[in-house]
């Protein structure tokens, strides 16, 4: 802190640019803040917000704790044991949903997921179970600790990553990566999907299991940190993070005395699927901000995840309480003949790696992302840098060659994001909006800022009445 | 309707290059699909659900599938799939750039230090931008208006927890170290301190030592509510606490309305206990005006008192003058007027009005002696200062100068930092008109002006003054000077 009196000034200034200009005019350093007016209607509960005595510390604690964690991945399980998940039960991204308000994608990889654990013989019938909801449910990944990619649907056949993070005490889970194309994760249930779901449970989860227990455990987070520096920003771009992890369970994969050829088809498999490792950063990223949820008065977000027809997020002062909006459409590029028509509305809870600071946060890493929407490096350079205009604080961990390795912008800041209007920025696929289509593009998204206004208004509600004089 | 396929081996281009020209294919005229993209199993896949027929290629040959409805049209497509392919990415000038201004104040602060923040932003949004100063370590000054009093008392909390000070809100000016925040004149360096509840009540003062050639080490704003109940001078006795320890600082000085009873005997009682002496000056009925306090600061100081300058008008005075219009920048100044006014003449209608029954309605009309506060806070929402914007005050003069109960106009002039560039240029052609209008109605309206200001500030003090005065205004370097002068026009007597 400054001595007032005696420190030369150094002066930050907000407001009339006028006055700035007047103690620059008196050969002082200025700083001038691009000041713009909250989101409207805001200021009261930012106010509230603001005033709360706890938030300080309790935001420090958030991100010393995101900061802390570490990632380690332990095991590989079908989510029946890892969950208890019984048949009939299905995890799915995002905010909670009903079948009725469930959209494309979403619908057809819960026909896919009914179809591959035998409930029903064919799609329609699968949809019939679904629709009259007679014996099934679901819920979301994240109500139960862990996350999916896209329409993020499990069953209890499906095999997951489980990772620990020592610090904190907490594990996380995800699914295993199908590849690109036409995958259940993105809608499609058709015959291949439910063959190459079968080879998943069959030879890649227990091989995948054999070698990490061979192994041992994996730093993941340690991957994460390398992947950042080698063009990789963990949400559209796994590539070298994949090919690190191929590196790391090769040997023991080899040595596990399964069939040659089984190793060589995991081993094919996971190296010709760039983004095979987005699915360990995900986990990897719900153990982050896991270690700052719930505490009480603080503003930081750990949650951002999208259903197809909501986005939602979690804040840690609220708790596990969903602040959902209708999701927006992505904008970028579609494969083959696929256009906007065909997009479904933003889906996955593959903005945790958002929320853990990498993804859109991180694009300064991987500037080939940018041209998703026709932009250009110091697009990206730009975006990257108004994400620290919305978080609390950097993570050194995940440092940026081309910013200086700077730590990546992490704990977005609720109070932050309506103060300045600024959204945080998501990398994603795009899903076809008819169930059983699968990948038709990806692109940019930003939430919509509802979510961030009434999860304000809600952590306003928590603040203590001000002290009485 | 036209299916072209064709393989070319070995020609790499990474994938989103490939969807980008895709995309600029399919933008043609006639064109109803196309694909351009490396042969993976994936991309021949999705060839073959476009309706074409999948070519025997590998992995490392682009493919090109466009679906056209004539010739005409599958040629275009295929020079966009050249051109596209051929087009060099755009050279914007490199990764790197300068980032973009920091959008709060804590970002700022995080990006470049910082030691004090200055806070100007609308009174309803400035709570979150000093409270961010706060919580990034910096003292504040708030000069935003219109911040509710809860806020303010929560502020000063959080200030008093992390050992900073808040100046404000509704701080107009302060003096830290030299450095002229808000509204601030250019003083020389010397020994007296101030810590100020009014922000041209400040200005005043300072003006006054400075002519006076009595030096300032610094001048501290608290906020016109800081010595109420509520805020209970938070702001007042922590300044007085910094002035304590400042070696620069030998005399102090309180600039306020008369405080709450409880937190006078607070500040009191802190004063006392000072080491330093303290001049208490609380501005109200009865109390010393701004002038007669300076002159016991200057004393206290050991230097000699000079009355501030005055000039007369260049035209003499020649007619009846009913009633004074104060039309004010400054509120304290304002209030000092009419203070002075309303012991000589009783009622004296105002915004800022010193008796309830007194305050003028909603529409501002003027009642015998009138004096509107145009720095008020209801008048600046949404609109610049009027130390800044004179528009407002020569609206109102020359509306002054057609009521024929009108007979002095009274003005505030302050320079300083953040006033108005040459506020003379604007209010002395403005004076001539309002004097010219008044003259073709068969009256003398006679103008008297307040100049605060000293002879540094930017604006030039003796060239101000000579330009009010060319006019045909009055011009006094104190305001109570200036109020007694405009009282006695309304007497009859010479000014």
């Amino acid at each position: 802190m400054s001595d007032l009196l005696r420190d030369e000034p150094r002066v930050v200034s907000a407001g009339v640019d006028l006055f700035a200009a007047a103690l620059a005019a008196q050969a002082v350093p200025v700083t001038t803040v691009d000041w713009r007016p909250p989101v409207a209607g805001t200021e009261d509960d930012l106010a509230r917000v603001l005033a709360d005595p706890r938030r300080p510390a309790a935001n420090e604690q958030a991100l010393a704790a995101m900061l802390a964690a570490g990632a380690d991945l332990v095991d590989v399980r079908p989510a029946g044991e890892v969950l208890g998940l019984q048949p009939g039960q299905f995890l799915h991204a995002g905010p909670p949903i009903t079948w009725e308000r469930a959209s494309g994608p979403l619908r057809g990889a819960l026909i896919g997921a009914a179809l591959f654990e035998g409930l029903a013989a064919t799609p329609s019938a699968a949809e019939a179970l679904l629709a009259s909801g007679d014996g099934v449910e679901w819920a979301p990944c994240h109500d139960r600790g862990g996350v999916g990619p896209m329409a993020g649907v499990v069953s209890p056949s499906m095999w997951l990553f489980e990772l620990v993070d020592d610090a904190g005490g907490r594990t996380a889970w995800c699914s295993l990566n199908e590849g690109l194309g036409t995958v259940l994760r993105y809608g499609a249930y058709g015959p291949p999907v439910i063959d190459r779901l079968r080879w998943m449970s069959s030879v890649l989860g227990p091989l995948l299991q054999a070698a990490v227990r061979r192994r041992g455990r994996v730093d993941v987070k340690g991957i994460v940190a390398q992947m950042v520096q080698m063009g990789d920003e963990g949400h559209n771009r796994n590539r070298a993070g994949t090919l690190m992890l191929l590196r790391d369970l090769l040997p023991s994969l080899v040595d596990s005395g399964a069939p040659s050829a089984q190793v060589a088809a995991v081993a094919e498999f996971v190296g010709g699927n760039d983004h095979f490792f987005l699915n360990l950063v995900m986990p990897a990223g719900k153990l982050q901000t896991a270690a700052a949820a719930d505490l009480p008065g603080c503003s930081v977000v750990t949650t951002m995840a999208r259903n197809g027809t909501d986005f939602g997020i979690q804040v840690s002062g609220t708790g596990r309480q969903w602040f959902t909006a209708p999701a927006n459409t992505p904008a970028g590029l579609y494969l083959g003949a696929y256009g906007p028509d065909d997009a479904n509305p933003d889906i996955g809870d593959s903005a945790i790696t958002e929320t853990m600071g990498l993804g859109g946060f991180a694009m300064a890493a991987a500037p080939a992302i940018v041209r998703f929407v026709g932009g250009s490096v110091p697009d990206a350079l730009a975006t990257s840098r108004l994400m620290y205009e919305i978080t609390v604080g950097e993570n050194p961990a995940y440092a940026i060659p081309i910013l200086e390795f700077r730590g990546a912008p992490t704990g977005i800041d609720v109070t932050l994001v309506t103060r300045t209007g600024v959204l945080p920025q998501i990398n994603t696929g795009i899903a076809g909006r008819i169930a059983g289509t699968g990948q038709v593009g990806a692109g940019l998204v930003q939430p919509p800022m509802e979510c961030f206004t009434s999860a304000l208004s809600a952590l306003a509600a928590t603040a203590p009445p001000p002290a009485l004089e | 309707m036209i299916r072209h396929v064709e393989v070319r081996a070995g020609a790499y281009h990474d994938s989103v290059t490939l969807m980008q020209v895709s995309q600029a294919v399919q933008g043609e005229d006639g064109v109803e699909g196309a694909l351009v993209a490396m042969a993976t199993e994936l991309n021949l896949d999705l060839l073959g659900g476009m309706g074409f027929e999948v070519p025997a290629a590998s992995p490392n040959d682009l493919v090109i599938g466009v679906t056209a409805d004539d010739d005409a049209a599958l040629g275009r497509a295929l020079a966009r799939v050249e051109t596209a392919l051929a087009a060099r990415p755009s050279d914007s000038g490199g990764g790197f750039g300068a980032a973009a201004a920091p959008r709060t104040v804590g970002s700022a602060a995080r990006r470049d230090g910082g030691t004090v923040a200055f806070v100007s932003t609308p009174g309803r949004y400035a709570f979150a931008d000093a409270m961010d100063a706060l919580q990034h370590g910096l003292h504040v000054v708030v000069f935003s208006d219109n911040v509710p009093v809860e806020q303010e008392v929560r502020l000063k909390q959080e200030a008093g927890d992390r050992g900073l000070l808040v100046m404000g809100p509704d701080c107009g000016t302060a003096v830290v170290g030299g450095v002229g925040f808000g509204f601030a004149n250019v003083v020389r360096p010397g020994p007296v301190g101030v810590v100020a509840a009014s922000g041209t009540g400040a200005q005043q003062l300072l003006s006054l030592l400075d002519g006076a050639g009595v030096g300032i080490s610094h001048c501290l704003g608290v906020g016109g509510r800081d010595l109420s109940a509520a805020v209970g001078g938070a702001s007042t006795l922590a300044a007085l606490d910094l002035l304590a320890d400042d070696d620069a600082t030998e005399v102090v000085v309180v600039v306020s309305k008369p405080p709450a009873p409880e937190v006078a005997d607070a500040v009191r009682e802190r004063a006392e206990k000072l080491g330093k002496p303290v001049v208490l000056a609380l501005l109200g009925p009865g109390l010393p005006d701004l002038t007669d306090v300076a002159e016991t600061v200057v004393t206290t100081a050991g230097a000699e008192w000079q009355p501030p300058r005055s000039w007369p008008s260049t035209a003499p005075a020649t007619g009846r003058y009913p009633y004074i219009r104060g039309l004010y920048a400054g509120g304290t100044l304002c209030d000092e007027a009419m203070l002075l006014v309303s012991a000589a003449f009783g009622p004296v209608r105002s915004n800022i009005a010193l008796e309830p029954a007194w305050a003028l309605g909603p529409g501002l009309e003027a009642e015998g002696h009138t004096f509107i506060d145009f720095g008020d806070d209801t008048l600046t929402r949404g609109r610049p200062h009027p130390m800044i914007d004179n528009s407002l005050r020569i609206e109102r003069l020359l509306a002054e100068a057609r009521d024929p109960s009108c007979g002095v106009v009274l003005l505030d002039v302050v320079l300083g930092h953040g006033a108005h560039p040459d506020p003379a240029a604007e209010l002395a052609p403005a004076i001539v008109r309002a004097r010219n209008v008044a003259g073709a109605r068969g009256r003398d309206l006679a103008v008297v002006v307040a100049l605060v200001g000293t002879a540094d500030d930017p604006q030039g003090l003796e060239d101000q003054a000579r330009a009010l005065r060319e006019s045909g205004a009055s011009v006094h370097l104190s305001d109570a000077a200036a109020a007694r002068a405009a009282i006695a026009l309304v007497d009859g007597g010479p000014e």
